[in-house]
């Protein structure tokens, strides 16, 4: 089969015309070794079938980001049949720039000019035969978006395939033109192939070619020696740079014709950013725009109309849909949809049990709770796990996040991170699985391990429970007025917080030392987000997810399920009889390491709970909660408050359990997010420790403090200790 | 009169005289089209002052006052 390598610079519609050319066969993966996207599909309207891949957006050919190196190795080693360059036509210059770069590879290379139609808006066109002739490349204009011009570009690109291309470069008319001619000549007598481009990266002393071509090297040294030009002072880089500006605005920019000449026009998208960036209005409409995507994932008060119902009502009551579309008040979108789900989970776990009901009570009891239930439970949060993810991906399509970025940078590099690691970690509020795959978005990998880290401190949809349940606990306990719920839910979310910004100063100043990457990024113009790569995306996520459901995650509820209903002697229990299970024993086991934490063994009857119940957590964060509903029922008491009061657990112990629950290990689908998100293992295995690490620290200093409270001098002097030595060993490392 | 990028004031164009700095961002700014004889208009600064936003081969860029700082230009039009 023919293969055809897809490139463009970000935001050049590369997507959209991928999305176009390939429907349904499209399928994505990972490039070998790094979590960047490799999408591949087939194009089945030329005479045979083609193979196409999307190559990731870049700028350039250079050797300092990951994806730069990738499609650049692609094209070199995988010798595709032909290069599509998709050009976006609006930003000419800076999108030839890549051209004259691939132009150097031995391979057929065809352009495509999209967004054509914006720049006929603007009143400007584009000579595009005359393009053609000076490039010596066919172009082909298209339309993306309306799927204008593809099927011509496909036969062109098909024709262009079937004849042999030789590199040719644009630095003809530059001082190192006769350096790259005689690095050409000598690799080409070495029997190298893509001489030409190999002679210009050599040129630049591109660190990439130097390790390969280690005597050629000697000639760009040698020529150097020779030819030292005053304006760039032996810079080649700037020297390579500047000849491919020079001869784009010489020659190719030419074949625009604009009828507004001033230089700086305002676009429509410009306007936009006066209010979306503006220095005022720039915040708030931020946070008004994030509360929006929140308020529709999750809120079950649509837009606070629920004071307009009358007290007790419910969508279609009486009906099987009740409750779904609301109680009270209107549910978002998010919510359902999750209902939704849950309404068709329940049907079939509710089919499945009466089918099963004359089996035996372990047979009906592992499918239905352990496979069904465990499989549900994970399934529940794929909704609003997509809702999320839609928005989101409105705010990238649309350009959005970039202007996020710009707006936050500034405040976020106080904590060692960039304005782009913001959204990552806000999206841990609804649910951390998008929230670590967002992360993507970060180039650095260091600002990247570190942003996942902290992600789960951002307390998610489903540790809201666990808050609500305890903090009621510690009302009760404490006889405050139930208006405390929300001053304890509140601080120990303001708590996660903390955390997180904490460790990712010390992480940035230790263990994930490094610059602050630079901001040299792009604002693209706000366009409409394309309704066919969303739903595309979404598919692939959801795909993604129900994988994972089905796999990782159904072996792992099994496993639990078991061990929390047999005993050691291998009879069944129910769920009254848990306290006797395989789960409740271990649980007695490993109560200990709790002690620190205030709920270990200074607790008297039931203490065992607490930890069975933050083992269960490590499934999905529902189950802690759960547990304990169940287990408080199975043991005779009056809810879970019932159940808390009587293992004797004091109120610093139960913010210490809190904390515990929302710092440590998160549930298994964010785990394994996270480990997809990882390239190696051992950064994986020090991420659970760090988790672990965390966890104890926090809640034990809770608990330490809640209860003496004197111990809080000796935690501030172990964190003044903590900062000096950071700041010590900082001094040092910039001295050496 | 020439000065560097972060010294501009909002509204302020000129063209790229020098580009100084690491390699690596050195290079960054060359592949995003900030080369000699560029021309480079200050759109806005971030509601905290920083990054820039500027306007440069008929495209929006964004980028820090520290990375600004490394590019020179020959004021155009104040």
């Amino acid at each position: 089969m023919l293969k055809f390598a897809l490139a463009g610079n970000p935001n050049s519609g590369k997507t959209t015309l991928f999305n176009g050319l390939t429907g349904s066969t499209a399928h994505v993966g990972n490039w070998p070794g790094v979590t960047v996207d490799k999408r591949e599909g087939v194009y089945k309207k030329c005479d045979e079938p083609i193979a196409l891949v999307d190559l990731p957006g870049i700028y350039s050919l250079s050797p300092y980001t990951q994806e730069e190196v990738i499609a650049r190795n692609y094209i070199l080693d995988e010798k595709p049949d032909c290069v599509i360059n998709i050009i976006d036509a609006t930003n000419l210059e800076r999108n030839l720039y890549l051209t004259t770069q691939i132009m150097e590879i031995d391979v057929p290379v065809v352009l495509a000019l999209n967004m054509m139609d914006a720049v006929e808006k603007r009143g400007d066109n584009i000579d595009a035969k005359e393009l053609e002739n000076r490039l010596g490349l066919p172009v082909v204009k298209i339309s993306a978006l309306k799927g204008e011009g593809l099927d011509k570009l496909m036969s062109i690109a098909y024709a262009a395939s079937k004849v042999k291309r030789e590199g040719k470069t644009v630095l003809e008319e530059t001082a190192l033109k006769h350096l790259v001619k005689d690095l050409t000549i000598a690799l080409s007598g070495q029997g190298v192939e893509n001489p030409v481009f190999h002679a210009v990266k050599l040129a630049e002393l591109d660190d990439l070619e130097v390790l390969m071509h280690k005597d050629a090297v000697k000639m760009v040294d040698a020529f150097k020696k020779s030819n030292l030009d005053d304006t760039f002072g032996g810079d080649f880089e700037a020297l390579v740079a500047d000849g491919r500006y020079k001869y784009i605005t010489k020659y190719f920019s030419p074949t625009l014709k604009r009828k507004n000449k001033d230089k700086f026009i305002v676009t429509p998208s410009d306007k936009a950013d006066k209010i979306l960036t503006h220095k005022i209005w720039g915040f708030p409409i931020f946070l008004l725009i994030l509360f929006a995507i929140f308020h529709l994932t999750f809120s079950e008060n649509l837009l606070f109309l629920g004071a307009l119902f009358p007290e007790g009502y419910v969508t279609l009551q009486g009906t099987a849909f009740e409750g779904v579309f609301g109680e009270g008040g209107i549910n978002s979108p998010g919510v359902t949809l999750m209902n939704l789900v849950g309404l068709l989970t329940d049907t079939i776990s509710g089919g499945i049990s009466s089918l099963l009901e004359n089996s035996a009570p372990w047979v009906s009891g592992l499918i239905c709770d352990g496979i069904l239930g465990g499989v549900f439970a994970v399934l529940g949060f794929l909704p609003q796990i997509l809702v999320l993810f839609l928005f989101f991906s409105i705010l990238e399509d649309s350009g959005y996040m970039a202007r996020i970025a710009f707006i936050l940078d500034r405040a976020l590099r106080k904590f060692g991170l960039s304005g782009r690691a913001f959204l990552p970690m806000i999206m841990g509020f609804g649910c951390s699985v998008p929230a670590m795959i967002n992360t993507r978005t970060l180039a650095d990998e260091k600002e990247k391990l570190a942003t996942i880290r902290v992600i789960p401190f951002f307390s998610c949809g489903a540790k809201l429970p666990i808050l609500t349940a305890v903090a009621g606990t510690i009302i009760t306990k404490g006889s405050l007025t139930a208006g405390y719920a929300d001053v304890i839910t509140y601080s120990m979310y303001l708590l996660g917080m903390l955390t997180a910004f904490v460790s990712v100063i010390l992480m940035r100043k230790t263990t994930q030392k490094g610059e602050i990457p630079p901001f040299i990024m792009e604002l693209p113009a706000y366009h409409a987000p394309q309704i066919r790569n969303l739903i595309a995306l979404l598919w692939e996520k959801a795909k993604h997810f129900i994988e994972k459901a089905f796999t990782i995650i159904l072996a792992s509820t099994i496993i639990v399920w078991v061990v929390s209903h047999f005993s050691f002697t291998w009879t069944f229990l129910d769920e009254e009889q848990m306290s006797n299970s395989i789960l409740a024993g271990l649980s007695g086991l490993i109560q200990p390491i709790f002690t620190p934490l205030g709920f270990g063994s200074q607790l008297a009857d039931y203490g065992w709970v607490f930890a069975l119940a933050a083992i269960t957590g490590l499934i999905a964060k529902e189950n802690v909660v759960a547990t304990l509903g169940s287990l408080a029922v199975g043991l005779g008491f009056a809810g879970i408050d019932g159940l808390f009061l009587a293992t004797g657990i004091t109120i610093p112990a139960l913010l210490s359990f809190i904390a515990f629950n929302m710092t440590t290990i998160p549930c298994f689908a964010a785990v394994s997010a996270a480990k997809g998100e990882m390239s190696d293992k051992k950064k994986f295995n020090w991420t659970l420790l760090f988790w672990i690490a965390v966890s104890f620290i926090v809640s034990s200093a809770i608990y330490f403090i809640g209860t003496w409270w004197w111990t809080c001098f000796i935690y501030l002097v172990v964190a003044a200790i903590v900062c000096v030595v950071i700041n010590l060993i900082d001094k040092k490392t910039i001295k050496a | 009169m020439i000065k560097t990028l972060d010294k501009f004031a909002i509204g302020e164009s000129g063209k790229v005289v020098a580009v100084t700095g690491e390699r690596k961002i050195k290079r960054r700014l060359y592949d995003m089209g900030i080369t000699n004889g560029a021309e480079i208009y200050l759109r806005k600064r971030a509601p905290l002052g920083d990054p820039l936003e500027v306007s440069v081969r008929s495209y929006e860029l964004s980028l820090r006052s520290t990375e600004a700082m490394l590019i020179s230009l020959e004021v155009t039009h104040a």
